[in-house]
């Protein structure tokens, strides 16, 4: 360490070397490499999941599976009412749950005061329902929803809401971020020019916004797709052969037959979930990529 | 005071001074801001449905004659959906077995997040983080279901191969590894936000002392993130605790009292989920006790929310 160092951030070896006592160059290295195994076991993780569920359910991914009710017979049984169920149940949340979402996010960022304490509790309260364990979701659902009060049934109206207060923090959260991206400065040219606050939202902040609020709610919506624990207490995986054919209508969705038939004893059931799996995630992926196109082609950089 | 006080807060909310407001009151506007309101107010509403919903059947349950809450909390047989006079409420053997999957998820899950989140905020450059972030995002997008049916058909045969013990077809073990895996991206993200947030000069000062990255990383940058670091953990462990699918399929669904991990056991959210499946007749005992667990379910994990969203505060006061 008698050596002066000529510069404390270059990064080539000497400099390390001079400065460091012996060892840490070995040390610094091994660190470097642990932390990065930590991001390959994930990735590993990642590849053995999707290549072991590929392969197990290849031999029924085909037009049949897509175009079969399930059935108690394995080697015929295909996810039909399933695909249709998750239309519905995911259809009817995204109506609830996008619009009261979006408003939320333009009251929460362009309206409500932090000084208030009703709207620091709203705050607070949102942070902690976007860490509500799902399953306490399916607990409101079946106690208001589905039975109690409201009483709807097992049906597919009693899902949608149920997913649908479940992602509502997401896409409240969401939305926020993309409104609080515009800048100020657009919202006072356009206050200076005399519009009121509601214009100003209206005509100027919302159409910046959107590319953001499609997007979040997008991965909202997936979410909400890829969500069976609530759908297990509300009926969900009951046998269903046949389309739901509105609001009243019992429902099946594709998580819960997965489940369904992942419990099941016959080795037959687990291939066609490996199946129903593969169809669940492709359907995830082209969402995930659409938002991300969204993203990319229509966000502003201010 | 009052007449001092009075313009500084119109000031400070930003509302218009007297000579440039409009004399004529604008109505749409004030229905405008109340609808919005509303809106914001569903959240609180689900709050309370939450615990109006929870409430009533859990009133009932202790009400009955032959539960008392200290039973319950402290019993160690639960067998509530048998006959009448062989049921046993100890919610012990739930509790144990949400304590142990959680804690084999958590001995993954942190130090892995932890890892990937000092990797991502410290070494990596721009272009390995463009391509490891998504893969993190597409981890954390796997639904649970998919996760649970990979523990029970890959990891489980794999562990009965390479451990040289008997193995349960459900057991903990198996569980408690695939919810860690699947827990890494929150605990990585949120800590990686935490690190993000250390201003440079921290850095810097370490550097012109002659520090190596690595001595950076340890000894300042992890330490000035501590809080959110530790909030990160929390919220993983509070996912782990309310995390249902993986254990419903592949922990089993036998109450035992157990802290052997190859073991079949069942936690809390497995029991809601089973005891949902049978479709309990509404009032029926059965149907109370999802109420029952249901409300200390919430009152865990809230409490740990809560303390990981305080925790979360207290770094972005100091440094943002």
């Amino acid at each position: 360490m008698t050596a002066i160092a000529p510069s404390p951030r270059r990064d080539d070896d000497r400099s390390g070397r001079e400065l460091a006592p012996q060892g840490v160059q070995v040390k610094e290295l091994a660190f470097k490499y642990l932390l990065l195994a930590c991001l390959v076991v994930a990735v590993v993780f990642l590849v053995i999941l999707l290549w072991s569920i590929v392969q197990k359910g290849w031999p029924r991914l085909n037009l049949e599976l897509i175009t079969e009710q399930p059935s108690r017979r394995p080697q015929r049984a295909g996810i039909q009412s399933a695909i249709f169920g998750t239309l519905w149940v995911i259809g009817l949340a995204a109506a609830f749950c996008i619009p009261t979402g979006i408003l939320a996010a333009i009251y929460l960022e362009e309206y409500a005061s932090p000084n208030r304490w009703y709207n620091r509790l709203i705050e607070l309260n949102l942070q902690n329902l976007a860490a509500v364990p799902a399953i306490v979701y399916g607990i409101l659902g079946l106690g208001l929803i589905a039975r109690g009060p409201l009483g709807f049934g097992f049906v597919v109206i009693t899902a949608s809401l149920t997913l649908s207060l479940l992602v509502l923090p997401v896409v409240i959260i969401a939305s926020r971020e993309a409104i609080r991206a515009v800048p100020n400065s657009i919202r006072q040219g356009s206050l200076a020019l005399g519009a009121t606050r509601w214009q100003t939202v209206q005509r100027q902040v919302l159409p910046a916004a959107v590319p953001g609020m499609a997007t979040g709610s997008i991965l909202a919506l997936s979410r909400a797709l890829g969500e069976a624990a609530p759908l297990v207490l509300l009926g969900g995986v009951s046998f269903i052969t046949f389309n739901p054919d509105g609001p009243n209508s019992p429902y099946t969705v594709l998580p819960i037959l997965i489940f369904s038939w992942t419990i099941r004893p016959q080795e037959e059931f687990r291939v066609a979930a490996s199946a129903a799996i593969v169809v669940l995630l492709v359907i995830l992926l082209a969402m995930n990529s659409l938002a991300i196109f969204l993203r990319n082609r229509y966000q502003q950089r201010w | 005071m009052p007449a001092t006080s009075r313009p500084q807060r119109a000031a400070a909310s930003g509302t218009t001074p007297p000579s440039l407001r409009r004399s004529r009151p604008r109505y749409a506007e004030r229905v405008v801001e109340a609808l919005l309101m509303i809106a914001a107010f569903v959240s609180i509403a689900t709050t309370i449905g939450i615990v109006i919903a929870l409430i009533p059947p859990t009133v009932d349950f202790f009400g009955k004659p032959e539960i008392s809450v200290w039973d319950f909390l402290t019993g160690t047989d639960w067998s509530p959906l048998f006959a009448a006079g062989q049921r046993q409420f100890g919610v012990i053997p739930l509790v144990s077995a949400t304590l142990v999957i959680t804690a084999i998820a958590c001995l993954v899950a942190i130090p892995l997040g932890l890892g990937a989140a000092t990797y991502l905020s410290e070494y990596a450059s721009r272009r390995v983080r463009d391509v490891l972030k998504p893969v993190l995002e597409v981890l954390a997008g796997v639904p649970t279901v998919v996760y649970g049916f990979f523990a029970l058909e890959f990891v489980t045969p794999f562990l009965g191969r390479v451990l040289p013990f008997e193995i349960d077809i459900y057991n903990a073990l198996s569980a408690g590894l695939v919810m860690g895996i699947m827990i890494i991206p929150t605990v990585a993200s949120l800590a990686e936000d935490a690190m993000t947030a250390v201003p440079n000069s921290l850095r810097d000062g370490a550097y012109a002392l002659g520090s190596t990255r690595r001595q950076v990383s340890v000894r300042v940058v992890i330490p000035a993130a501590l809080s959110g670091i530790v909030a990160a953990f929390i919220l993983g462990i509070s996912r782990a605790i309310g995390e249902t699918m993986i254990v419903a399929i592949a922990a089993g669904g036998r109450p035992n009292l157990s802290l052997n991990p190859l073991e079949e056991m069942q936690t809390m959210t497995g029991f809601i989920a089973a005891a949902g499946l049978g479709d309990q007749p509404t009032g029926s005992v059965g149907y109370e006790t999802i109420f029952a667990v249901g409300t200390l379910l919430f009152l865990i994990t809230l409490v740990m929310n809560l303390i990981s969203i305080q925790l979360v505060r207290k770094y972005r006061e100091v440094y943002e």
